[in-house]
Parts: C-alpha cells; sequence; structure tokens
C-alpha cells in the first residue's frame, strides 16, 4: 500500500509540478499586465498584495466560469450553479473527439495537425445531411453523423495515401489541406445548397429536429448527448490499439516502420488505415459540434478545436484517457476564460498561454528537474514526433 | 542505388507529363471551348519610370491561344530533353509561365490587368515569407527544425510595433524586432538543444505561446491605450536613383521601403555564406552528419544554437515588415499562418536559398494574382484562387518536383557519444 502509495506520488510529481509552473507563470503575467497592480510598484507590501489578489480572482473567475458558480443558483433551482460546468463538457465533447485523433496519429508515428480540416469536413457532412433530408428519429443523427465522418475519411486518409505513396511529410500536408478546408467551408456556405433561405451571411439552415442529439439536463444547460459519443470513441480507441491486431500494427509501425516492413506489416495500408480512422474521429468532432450543440453551420464552426486538439493529445501523452481528462481541463480553461474576462477583464486568451505553457513543461520533463533541482531518475521518454525525413 | 534513381526519374516523367496536360487542357479550354469574348489589356507602367510601352492590348482567345501554344512547344521541348537526359527545368519553367499567361489572358477578358502592379504586389506579400523561410533555412540546414516560424514573426510584429508607437520612431521598431524574434529562437534553441525536446511538438507549442500573448496584450494593452501603444510610423520608401526608372523592374525592385533593401542583403549574404565559408561548411556538417562534424572537432551544440539565434534575428526583421515596413498598427494575428507558408517556401525550395525565395515569391504572386483577380471582378469563386498556394505546395511535396529531401539529420538533437 505505502509502496503504491510513493509510486503514485512519484508519476504525479512531474505532472503536478509542470502545472503549478504553468499556472504561476500565467498568474504573473496577469498580475503585471494589470494598470492597477503596476501603480503600487512603489510599495513591495501593497504591490504583492494586490498582484496576488489581482491573479486570485482572475482565478476565482476561472473556477466559477467552468465547475460551479453559487450565483447562478439564486432564483433558480440548485443545479443551474451547475450550468458552468454544463459549458465545459460542450467545449470539451468535440476536443475529446479531435484529440483522440491527433492521439491515434501519434500511436502511429504520425503528426496530425490536421483535425481542423477533419473536422470542417465531418461538420460539413453531418449539416448536409442534417437539414436536407427527413429520416427517422434516431436513424437521422447516425446518418448524419456517418456522413460527416466518410468526408473526413476520406479527407484524412487521402493524407496517408498521399505521405505512404510518395514520402510527403504529413505535417506539411495537414497543414496546407487545413486552409484548403478552411476556404472550402467558405465556399460552400455561398452556395445555393447551403445557404439558408432568406439570409446572406454565410450560415446554413438549421439541422432538423430528428437530426438533433438530444439534451441531457433540461432546456435550460446546453449538455448535450455528444459527451457519451466522445468517451464510447475514447473506449473505441483504447480498445482498437491494445486488443485488436490491426492496433497492434498501427503501434508497430509507430515505434519503428522498417521494421515492421521487414516482418510483414504493410506500412501504406497502416498510413492510410490511421489517417482514415483518425479523420473520422475528428470528423465525429464536427458533427457532435453541429447536431449538438450548434444545430447550423457556420464559418466559424470549428473554432480552434482542431488546433487545441494537438495540446490536448500532447498533454494526454496521447493515451485515450490521458486525453479525455486533457480535453476536459482545456474545455474547462476556455469555458472559465469567458467569465474570466467578462468579470475581470483579463482577456481570454491568456488561456492559450496557460496551455501552452503546460504542454511545454510536460514535453520538457527534464526542465523541469531542472529547475526544481531535482535528481534525474529513469526518464520516461517524452512524446516525439518523426522529423521531416522519418 | 539505381533503383532510387529511376523512382527520381519517374517522377520527373510525371511532372513532364502533368505540364504536358495542362498545356493541352489549357489550349482547348481557354483557346477554344471556353475562349474569352472581349480584349484584354495589360499595363506595364506604375509610377514615374521610363515609358517603354504602356499598354498591351489583345484580344483574350488569341492570346491565350498565343500563350497556350508557346507552353505546348515549350512541353514538347521538355519531353525531348528528358528523353536526352538533359535538364527539363528551363521548358518546363517556360511552359509554366506560358500556361500562367493563358490562364490570366483568359480570367481578364474584358478587363484591365496591371502588371507591373500585380508582380510588385507579389514581391510585396513574399516579403515575410523570404524572412520567415531564410529563418528556417539556417535553423534546419544546421538541424534545428524550426516550426516556430510564425511565432517569431508574430512577436516580433508586435515588438516593433510596441516600440515604434512608443519612441515615435521607425527606426527603434526595426531594432526592437529582431530582439524579440531572437527571443524566441532562445526559447526554441534552449528547449531543443539543452533539454532535447521533440521539436516539431516544441515549434508548435511556441506558436500558440507567441499568439495567445500577443492576443492577450493586444486587448489589456493596444486596444485600450492605442493613441500611446499602437500608432506606429511607417518607413518611407526609398527611390534608389535611376535604377526606380527601369520600365517594370524599377518599380518592383527599386522603389521600396528599407526592409525590402534588407531582405535583398540577407538573401545575398545568406546564399554567399552557406556555401562559400566555412560558418557555412560546419553549419551544412551539422546539419547533415553531427558526429562526422564533433569527430573533426566543431562543436555541434554550440554552433547549432549560435544559428538558431541568428535564424531569430532574421525572422524578426521579417516581423517588422509587417508593423513599422508598412501599416504601422499591429494587429490581432496580423502574421495569418504566414510562418506556415514560409515553412511550406523552404520544403519546396528544397532547403536551398534561391528555391525558397522562388517558392515564397510564387506563393506571393498566386495570393496577389487572387486578390487582384477578384478586385477586377472575375467570376471564379475567390475561395478557389486562395487555395492555390496550398495545393501548389501539396502537388510540391508529393513529388511533382522531384525529390525533396531534409538535410540527414534535422530534428534529431545530438548528444555527445549517445546513439542518435
Amino acid at each position: 500500500m505505502r509502496n503504491s502509495l510513493v509510486k503514485f506520488g512519484q508519476a504525479i510529481k512531474l505532472p503536478g509540478l509542470s502545472f503549478g509552473l504553468a499556472f504561476t507563470l500565467t498568474g504573473l503575467i496577469i498580475a503585471f499586465s494589470d494598470a492597477k497592480v503596476l501603480s503600487k510598484i512603489g510599495s513591495p507590501l501593497t504591490f504583492i498584495k494586490s498582484a496576488v489578489a489581482t491573479a486570485g480572482n482572475a482565478y476565482l473567475a476561472l473556477f466559477q466560469g467552468s465547475i460551479f458558480d453559487i450565483n447562478l443558483t439564486k432564483g433558480h433551482n440548485f443545479f443551474q450553479g451547475f450550468y458552468p460546468l454544463s459549458e465545459t463538457i460542450v467545449i470539451s465533447t468535440p476536443l475529446i473527439l479531435t484529440g483522440l485523433s491527433v492521439a491515434l496519429a501519434f500511436k502511429s508515428g504520425l503528426f496530425n495537425i490536421g483535425a481542423q480540416g477533419q473536422f470542417i469536413f465531418g461538420a460539413i457532412g453531418a449539416s448536409y445531411v442534417g437539414f436536407h433530408f427527413h429520416l427517422p428519429i434516431v436513424i437521422h443523427v447516425i446518418a448524419a453523423a456517418l456522413a460527416g465522418m466518410v468526408l473526413a475519411a476520406i479527407w484524412g486518409g487521402a493524407v496517408g495515401l498521399l505521405k505512404a505513396k510518395t514520402g510527403a511529410h504529413e505535417v506539411i500536408l495537414t497543414i496546407m489541406m487545413n486552409y484548403i478546408a478552411g476556404y472550402f467551408i467558405l465556399w460552400t456556405l455561398k452556395t445555393s445548397q447551403f445557404l439558408r433561405p432568406g439570409r446572406i451571411d454565410p450560415i446554413a439552415p438549421e439541422v432538423n429536429q430528428s437530426a438533433r442529439l438530444p439534451l441531457l439536463a433540461g432546456a435550460n444547460l446546453r449538455i448535450h448527448a455528444g459527451i457519451f459519443i466522445a468517451l464510447a470513441a475514447a473506449v473505441f480507441v483504447w480498445w482498437l490499439l491494445t486488443k485488436t491486431t490491426i492496433g497492434y500494427k498501427f503501434r508497430s509501425v509507430g515505434a519503428n516502420s522498417a521494421a515492421s516492413k521487414t516482418a510483414g506489416i504493410s506500412v501504406p495500408f497502416v498510413l492510410t488505415a490511421t489517417m482514415a480512422i483518425c479523420g473520422a474521429l475528428a470528423g465525429l468532432g464536427g458533427a457532435v459540434q453541429v447536431l449538438g450543440s450548434e444545430h447550423a453551420l457556420n464559418a466559424d464552426i470549428a473554432g480552434s478545436f482542431g488546433f487545441d486538439a494537438i495540446t490536448v493529445a500532447l498533454l494526454g501523452r496521447a493515451q485515450p484517457l490521458g486525453t479525455v481528462f486533457a480535453a476536459l481541463l482545456f474545455g474547462a480553461l476556455h469555458a472559465g476564460g469567458r467569465t474570466m474576462q467578462s468579470s475581470t477583464g483579463v482577456p481570454l486568451d491568456i488561456v492559450l498561454v496557460t496551455q501552452a505553457l503546460i504542454v511545454l513543461f510536460i514535453a520538457a520533463p527534464t526542465f523541469v528537474r531542472f529547475v526544481f533541482r531535482l535528481k534525474k531518475i529513469n526518464s520516461s521518454a517524452g512524446l516525439t514526433s518523426k522529423g521531416w525525413n522519418g | 542505388m539505381s533503383e532510387i534513381r529511376s523512382n527520381v526519374e519517374k517522377r520527373r516523367f510525371r511532372g513532364v507529363i502533368v505540364i504536358t496536360g495542362l498545356s493541352l487542357f489549357s489550349l482547348l479550354y481557354f483557346g477554344f471551348l471556353s475562349p474569352g469574348k472581349a480584349k484584354t489589356t495589360f499595363g506595364f507602367v506604375l509610377n514615374n519610370e521610363w515609358v517603354l510601352i504602356k499598354e498591351w492590348i489583345i484580344a483574350s482567345a488569341t492570346g491565350s491561344k498565343i500563350f497556350s501554344g508557346i507552353s505546348l512547344v515549350a512541353s514538347l521541348l521538355a519531353i525531348l530533353a528528358y528523353r536526352k537526359r538533359i535538364q527539363v527545368i528551363v521548358p518546363v519553367g517556360v511552359a509554366s509561365f506560358g500556361i500562367l499567361m493563358s490562364f490570366i489572358t483568359w480570367a481578364a477578358s474584358g478587363k484591365f490587368i496591371p502588371l507591373t502592379g500585380l508582380l510588385q504586389g507579389a514581391l510585396l506579400l513574399a516579403v515575410p515569407l523570404i524572412f520567415g523561410s531564410m529563418s528556417g533555412l539556417i535553423c534546419e540546414r544546421s538541424g534545428v527544425i524550426n516550426i516556430a516560424i510564425e511565432g517569431q514573426l508574430l512577436a516580433s510584429a508586435f515588438v516593433s510595433g510596441v516600440v515604434a508607437s512608443l519612441t515615435h520612431k521607425t527606426v527603434w521598431g526595426l531594432i526592437a524586432a529582431p530582439i524579440a524574434g531572437a527571443a524566441i529562437s532562445f526559447l526554441l534553441a534552449t528547449f531543443a538543444i539543452k533539454f532535447s525536446v521533440d521539436q516539431v511538438i516544441l515549434g508548435f507549442v511556441l506558436n500558440v505561446l507567441v499568439i495567445g500573448l500577443t492576443d492577450f496584450l493586444y486587448k489589456k494593452l493596444l486596444v485600450p491605450y492605442q493613441n500611446t501603444w499602437n500608432t506606429a510610423p511607417t518607413f518611407n520608401k526609398i527611390e534608389l536613383p535611376i535604377l526606380s526608372k527601369i520600365p517594370i523592374l524599377g518599380p518592383i525592385f527599386f522603389s521600396q521601403s528599407i526592409v525590402v533593401y534588407i531582405m535583398f542583403a540577407i538573401v545575398a549574404s545568406i546564399t554567399y555564406a552557406l556555401f562559400k565559408t566555412k560558418w557555412g561548411l560546419r553549419t551544412r556538417a551539422i546539419g547533415e552528419h553531427p558526429t562526422a562534424a564533433d569527430t573533426v572537432g566543431i562543436d555541434v551544440n554550440k554552433l547549432r544554437f549560435k544559428n538558431v539565434m541568428i535564424a531569430g534575428l532574421v525572422a524578426g526583421v521579417g516581423g517588422a515588415y509587417y508593423t513599422v515596413g508598412s501599416v504601422g498598427a499591429f494587429g490581432k494575428e496580423m502574421t495569418a499562418g504566414a510562418g506556415f507558408i514560409a515553412l511550406a517556401a523552404l520544403i519546396f525550395g528544397k532547403w536551398s536559398p534561391i528555391g525558397a525565395v522562388f517558392a515564397a515569391l510564387l506563393f506571393g504572386f498566386a495570393d496577389n494574382l487572387q486578390s487582384t483577380l477578384t478586385i477586377i471582378g472575375v467570376s471564379i469563386p475567390s475561395e478557389f484562387m486562395l487555395m492555390v498556394p496550398y495545393i501548389a505546395t501539396i502537388i510540391a511535396v508529393t513529388g511533382l518536383v522531384g525529390r525533396v529531401r531534409a538535410p540527414a539529420a534535422d530534428g534529431i538533437p545530438y548528444l555527445r557519444g549517445g546513439s542518435h
């Protein structure tokens, strides 16, 4: 028992220190960019007090905007206080799916920066089937989500196929394809098929009621059934990677593609299949965003879900469970960031800084050890991607 | 070896065939199937340069036929050259130019195309891309992958804008910008070289960090205190005497702000230094085979650190172009992905300075052609025009321009005595 506690402590020490360091640095930035704090620089004690208070207030607002806010319960039932938590989960749901897409690619030794583009195609496919067809209730949701997944799987799979056939690097391919997808959705929304009747701004018709994911906690909270889909996808990725032959092939190619080729694994097949599944996962994220919370395709549907997915997967160390937790954390940061911005005037964008710092420190365990003067223990290798020639 | 060679040749042949097909297509489509019905006017005069030809007017269909014809002949020459095993680059270049001109003549039927302005705009759009790709070049030739070009550009654009606003002097903005670029480089170098963090991931994270920080400070300082923090002055154009009077070339190359002239100097010196000096030889050595370089007494990690810092300075000047070099005030995420396009230009240009410059100019041209055609009201959806640089990059990296190979040790941390 004691042994396992020590082990747990060891395992959590570095991530804990990384988080602490990231939040401390962010707090310093918040405090030192505040005019009121800076005006007190003459007297050190009040200066420190005011700096701590400013950062503390920002973090309190972050918590109130992401988990629970007692003020929201006044005049409503107690449940309404969890409105922020519902928002956190709504933002986390697509993040889990795009994060899984990036994580699965890492397992096959691929760096999938293309979740953004795949997300867009998932959203386009789901939206079209959602508003264009009239289908029975459960079948419609499934058909719409599948349409999105198939489109995104083709878009993602093309990356794997091109890499396998021509040796082009997936990082460059996916960066370029993100831009192409970004312009494609702008064009799509202008076509007569997608333009909502009576509107000139780029927004598609709302998907039919039968194609929407059910809400989980009444009409006041936005939380919808998509979170279960995301969790199921995480279980699927875990199952695929650890319990199936194809997942073994994925990991084998990720570990050493030359050896895998010698052992008779078809590397082109693995690359294409991985990227197709990654595409489907990110596409499902887009579908869930349309069918669950937005209900209509718009030009900004993808937000930064595809890019945040990379930090999510990196923080989750490309493990399905880790990715889920990382997505929940970043979802909370985003939801809370909005409240922080509106109630304390600290711009939401600071959340990006926190994200980047967390991932940077997690990816650089040697740096964190260096900062805290820790002894070098059997260093677990950090996440790596392959260089241009890999 | 022979198998690799034949693969390269196969790919080159595929490229020649694609060009021939495109020439045929442009001749048939722009010349016969869907010819432009009016006249196309090309304008050549932009400023006060000496006038050689003012404009050139041609019936759109005839022009398309002529240019497509030129490209078809050039393609056939390329096939002949390929058969005789001589360089195909010149005829392929001519053919591509013909197809492009055929397309422009067709698309601008009944309209006026300011050709000199089109090229000048292309150069201006390429300026940050060229600085960025030079930064990437120095890093990657030394064996450090630099995905953080976007972050370097954005950070230095921000700092130069703020410093120039506070001091009311463009020159301080220009001096501060490289320092900001170098600061990002310092993070890149420290984490990549000292702490052996994966460089692709590191570069990505640094970009997020810079985007987050500049967005944050923009909203916190630059918007509320705009009058003091975000009113950067800009450099005036310097017209070089006589040179700026040369038709077409003058307005494009010799009537620019100081930042553009610095760019010419930097590109020339990097090209020279990389291939003709001791530093260049050592840099290429640590990028290709660090162990061998170490054996002959080169401190691999020290030189890498130094080179990454130089790269930051170079990208920094490019960042200054966004603010004091052109519009003055800093805008949120104003680099808009230029760092990634610069990276693509570097790869498109096969990690050579001249190649990267041409690739950047090509991207700049595609971008400017798109906006020019949109402004004069051409019926192609602008979104598709905007996709062109990215599609071109994909075509490039998937091998139509031949084999693209990064420096052998690019992205691999060097641990002395360890296996890498």
